[in-house]
């Protein structure tokens, strides 16, 4: 595994992290990691031990199933409980709880809940039942809307009037905005997502500089991409500069995959609202359907509670998903909330930063510290 | 699902329907390939990409595919679980 190798390769990172230390002498710099997958790179190679204290990294909203309020858990169960329906889902959804426990208990009590590994899976299975109602449960950020987007247009194109999609579908930049907006947690900039930036490429992120004074760097997920990365934001501030840049040029094009984009644009647009578990009710930061798939759109063709359902008290996963504490924090964490026994989102889905600490890093717990801005924090226009 | 799983292009089933089937560390299964199909050079057997539920997204290179195999294989239960699901053929 030569290729392996070179990204942690321990002279390059002692290298990387003197100069890291050189520049974070003096005050204390707190970055955001959006992206649930760096979160994992940063316990599992305990890099919050090896970076100097100054430098404190807090864990961000980019773990899709994770940002699931609980009331769309229960709206998904009613639909799937409609005689008739076979509801289709991925893995990770399936143990999400909502305020009516999950859908494996829906399925135990007798639902056709199905797991899928991808939304065409879905498709196939409307297919083979045509006189079944087969609803996918669309979740996730920009690196699967494209793919929802193609099998509704493919169920357009072949007529499969039995298929519809419960469309969760979110974006990415609004929950950052609403972090940047909100007065909890004070940031010097962050570590952009992988994989999402494939899709979406790095315009969408120039909006940290412009707006709120920030740098943004895009980066990979081996240790070596993440030091280089917070090294990246450090030499901005450092040499008074503050852009989008892009770490992991290796995989992300500056303009993303338009291709990609133009599907999502073709089947969804904005929503008006939509809840996020933690981060509550932002505005146009979800996708639904357009008016000329409605034939294809589960809300439409079901009754769907749309009940709204707060998180359990004990559960922090907002408070967590939103950077303002760790989560050995969160008082249930380890304790009545695990792995095996969720409570919370993060706890549930294996891209979630409570999944990550309990695996990794429980043994390592550093403290959060308040930091001075140092971008221009201007009054934040409405979307 | 939000972190893509690597994977080589084995044969092209159906160009005209985006149909390609790939290896994903000796897991074969059918994935859609139209999103990539129009990125430089198109997609041929041989080629790398990222595989996001069912759908290749991105072209990459033969190192980044090792490096993001091996990440995806350290975070143990996102590895397996993904193998799992890629793996499964949907019940019908």
């Amino acid at each position: 595994m030569k290729y392996v190798d070179e990204y942690r390769d321990p002279a390059a990172a002692r290298t990387i992290l003197s100069h890291i230390t050189d520049l974070a002498q003096g005050r204390h710099f707190k970055f955001m990691e959006v992206c649930g997958g760096h979160t994992h790179t940063i316990y599992k190679h305990g890099i919050e031990n090896v970076l100097p204290q100054t430098v404190e990294l807090v864990h961000g909203p980019g773990c899709p199933v994770c940002v699931i309020p609980m009331g769309r858990v229960d709206d998904a169960i009613a639909v799937a409980e409609t005689p008739g329906v076979i509801f289709t889902s991925f893995g990770d959804m399936m143990r999400v709880p909502g305020g009516n426990g999950n859908l494996l208990e829906a399925k135990a009590r007798g639902a056709d809940v199905r797991m899928v590994y991808s939304p065409l899976d879905a498709l196939r299975i409307a297919i083979a039942n045509p006189d079944k109602q087969v609803v996918f449960f669309a979740v996730g950020f920009e690196t699967t809307a494209p793919s929802t987007a193609v099998t509704v247009m493919k169920a357009m194109q072949k007529g499969i009037t039995n298929f519809s999609l419960f469309c969760n579908h979110v974006t990415i930049v609004p929950p950052l905005k609403a972090i940047l907006d909100s007065p909890d947690l004070r940031l010097n900039g962050f570590l952009g997502p992988g994989h999402v930036s494939t899709v979406i490429g790095n315009r969408p992120y120039r909006f940290v500089p412009q707006k709120y004074g920030l740098p943004l760097v895009t980066a990979g997920f081996e240790p070596l991409d993440i030091l280089q990365a917070i090294l990246m934001l450090l030499r901005q501030i450092d040499e008074g500069r503050c852009e989008v840049e892009n770490q992991y040029t290796r995989a992300v094009p500056e303009h993303g995959n338009p291709r990609a984009l133009e599907v999502i644009n073709t089947v969804f647009e904005l929503r008006p609202h939509f809840e996020w578990r933690g981060l509550g009710f932002i505005s146009q930061s979800a996708l639904k359907l357009r008016e000329e798939f409605a034939p294809w759109d589960a809300a439409l063709r079901f009754s769907v509670p749309g009940v709204r359902v707060a998180d359990p008290k004990a559960c922090q996963c907002g408070e967590v998903l939103k950077g303002v504490i760790k989560p050995w924090e969160c008082k249930v964490f380890g304790t009545a909330c695990t792995p095996e026994t969720p409570i919370g989102t993060c706890m549930v889905s294996s891209e979630g930063a409570c999944a990550a600490y309990y695996n990794y890093g429980r043994f390592t717990k550093h403290d959060t510290v308040p930091v001075e801005l140092t971008g221009r924090v201007k009054t934040p226009q409405p979307a | 699902m939000c972190l893509g799983i690597p994977g080589q292009i084995v044969e092209i089933l159906d160009p005209a329907d985006h149909r390609a089937t790939v290896d994903v560390d000796g897991v074969r299964r059918e994935v859609n390939v139209g999103l990539v199909m129009g990125d430089a050079g198109g997609i041929k057997v041989g080629d790398w990409v990222l595989i996001h539920v069912g759908f290749a997204m991105t072209k990459i290179d033969e190192e980044e595919a090792a490096s993001t195999l091996d990440f995806i294989k350290q975070l143990g239960s996102v590895y397996d679980d993904e193998i799992r699901d890629f793996s499964a053929e949907a019940p019908l």
